[in-house]
């Protein structure tokens, strides 16, 4: 991997600390007349979200974390690991603590990116949107189309989310992966 | 932003340059040019230049213009761009306006003089009023977690902004008013840092710390309603400056913050040929030792020293943070087209 230097810095660069990744999230450039440039920056940790306030000067330098993002499918989970495959069936298993409440919105066969840091992976992005079925929910008021009332519903592995009153168990919705809310009614459930 | 959106920030720009070039007249100095790709840069170790076809771009005009004032110039002025390799930020900008005068016969404190009329004749002219609204993203009123417990709060009001801007209050941005005159509050070096960094770097100069305690624990609790004038740097951090001539240790020296942004720098200037050589040689090997480019020495500025440079004084403004300030911008995005 390669090496950095403070002039390297801006928002959203990746820099290794004592062996872990970090993300700069806010960065200012300052430099006092005739004097030094000092970089200032919040960093966050990458695994943990801890976060980091720094001064760095021009002759710091940093190593590039050994990140590397790779397209996989979800395959299987097995107790509180995930399995992923690429496309040589070549496997990663994912802990449900990296994944959060991502793991809910996992589906058979779907195409995410996994981020592994040293041959250990440290995130799983999914896309946008998922589509989920409603496993459990009241009876719907039939014919109420508003979407500013709600009402509890959950999908598999129980994981509950709001959605109008029309929707129904059975009923299959677009779930926004980035709040983790009800997005769309996709598929009516066939009665 | 589209460019026709910054119809009112380049207005102001304009109006700005007019007043500078006004002031300058009715005071009988000359306006004068110098090259702008030079083949010797001043040398100074934290100033790099941009390389342009076997010469540079100029960092300042400096050297030029104390040429001037050892052929006999008295009262000059210039406005024009200048170049610094690798500042980019929110207050810098690798391609700026400058504006330096100098007065021969005279030191900082007359330029300081200049400097207080220039403003707020400048403020009358451009906004008709010498109060300065600026509306800031975020203004520190207090120390965060690891600052010193002595740092005092930072007086000068900033507020919730209460301002209409078209849309309905709050717009999510805080208003800073500073009122440009009569006020100037002046540190010492030596009183601010002991104030707000808790040592003092004219009786034990450490390069390092100096630089990064006075970004950020000195530059962001200066008072905020009126201007500040920090003066009388420790020799070392001075490298074109006259020392005082009752204490060594100190150069003398003043930069002028409005609003917590650094705009101007000002000092007595070194006429001493000999020792501007050595200052010249030391920062050329320091810079060596750092591995930055090395710029070859102004001979022709050197032998204007050795004919004689009668004792003066210069500054340099920074054009572009006092067209920021006047439209009460945060940021040079706001006041530069085409960034």
């Amino acid at each position: 991997m390669g090496t950095l230097t403070a002039s390297d810095l801006r928002k959203g660069l990746r820099i290794e600390i004592a062996g872990a990744p970090y993300i700069v999230t806010e960065f200012s450039f300052l430099k006092p007349g005739k004097g030094a440039s000092i970089y200032n920056c919040k960093l966050k940790h990458m695994v943990t979200g801890s976060t980091l306030t720094r001064s760095y000067r021009s002759n710091d330098s940093f190593q590039e974390p050994n990140l590397e993002e790779r397209t996989m499918r979800y395959s299987y989970a097995e107790g509180d690991q995930y399995v992923f495959m690429d496309k040589n069936f070549e496997q990663v298993n994912v802990n449900a603590e990296v994944l959060g409440n991502s793991r809910f919105f996992l589906v058979e066969d779907i195409e995410v990116q996994v981020l592994i840091h040293n041959d250990r992976p440290i995130g799983v992005e999914l896309p946008t949107f998922v589509e989920k079925e409603i496993i459990e929910t009241e009876p719907g008021a039939r014919g109420n189309t508003a979407t500013n009332v709600t009402k509890p519903a959950k999908i598999a592995a129980g994981y509950e989310i709001q959605v109008p009153l029309f929707v129904n168990q059975g009923d299959v919705v677009k779930i926004d992966t980035r709040t983790g809310g009800y997005s769309d009614r996709v598929r009516v459930a066939k009665i | 932003m589209p460019l026709a959106d910054f119809k009112p920030v380049i207005e102001i720009r304009a109006k700005t340059l007019r007043a500078i070039r006004q002031f300058f007249y009715d005071r009988d100095f000359l306006e004068v040019e110098s090259p702008i790709r030079i083949p010797a840069p001043a040398l100074e170790l934290h100033i790099d230049a941009i390389p342009a076809a076997g010469k540079y771009l100029r960092t300042s005009p400096e050297l030029h213009m104390k040429r001037l004032l050892a052929a006999g110039y008295q009262r000059i002025f210039q406005l024009g761009p200048c170049f610094r390799d690798g500042e980019r930020g929110e207050r810098h900008n690798p391609e700026f306006t400058m504006l330096e005068w100098y007065r021969a016969d005279a030191d900082y404190l007359a330029i300081l003089v200049d400097a207080k009329a220039l403003i707020a004749a400048v403020a009358e002219s451009v906004l008709g009023r010498t109060l300065l609204k600026i509306h800031r993203k975020q203004i520190k009123s207090g120390p965060e977690a690891g600052q010193p417990e002595l740092t005092p709060r930072r007086s000068g009001a900033a507020t919730d902004c209460l301002c209409s801007h078209g849309t309905l209050p709050p717009c999510g941005l805080q208003c800073l008013y500073v009122e440009l005159m009569p006020v100037w509050e002046v540190f010492t070096i030596a009183q601010a840092f002991t104030i707000f960094a808790g040592w003092d770097p004219v009786a034990l100069f450490d390069p390092d710390r100096f630089d990064l305690d006075l970004v950020n624990k000195v530059e962001p609790w200066l008072p905020l309603e009126h201007p500040v004038v920090l003066m009388d740097y420790p020799a070392e951090a001075a490298a074109l400056a006259r020392r005082k001539p009752d204490n060594p240790r100190v150069a003398e020296r003043w930069e002028l913050y409005i609003g917590g942004l650094e705009l101007a720098n000002a000092f007595s200037e070194l006429t001493d040929p000999a020792e501007q050589r050595t200052r010249f040689e030391t920062c050329a090997a320091d810079r060596r030792a750092l591995g930055k480019p090395v710029y070859p020495l102004d001979e022709d500025f050197l032998s204007a020293l050795e004919e004689g440079l009668p004792p003066s004084a210069g500054i340099a403004l920074g054009v572009d943070r006092l067209v920021m300030l006047l439209a009460g911008a945060d940021s040079l995005d706001e006041v530069l087209p085409f960034r």
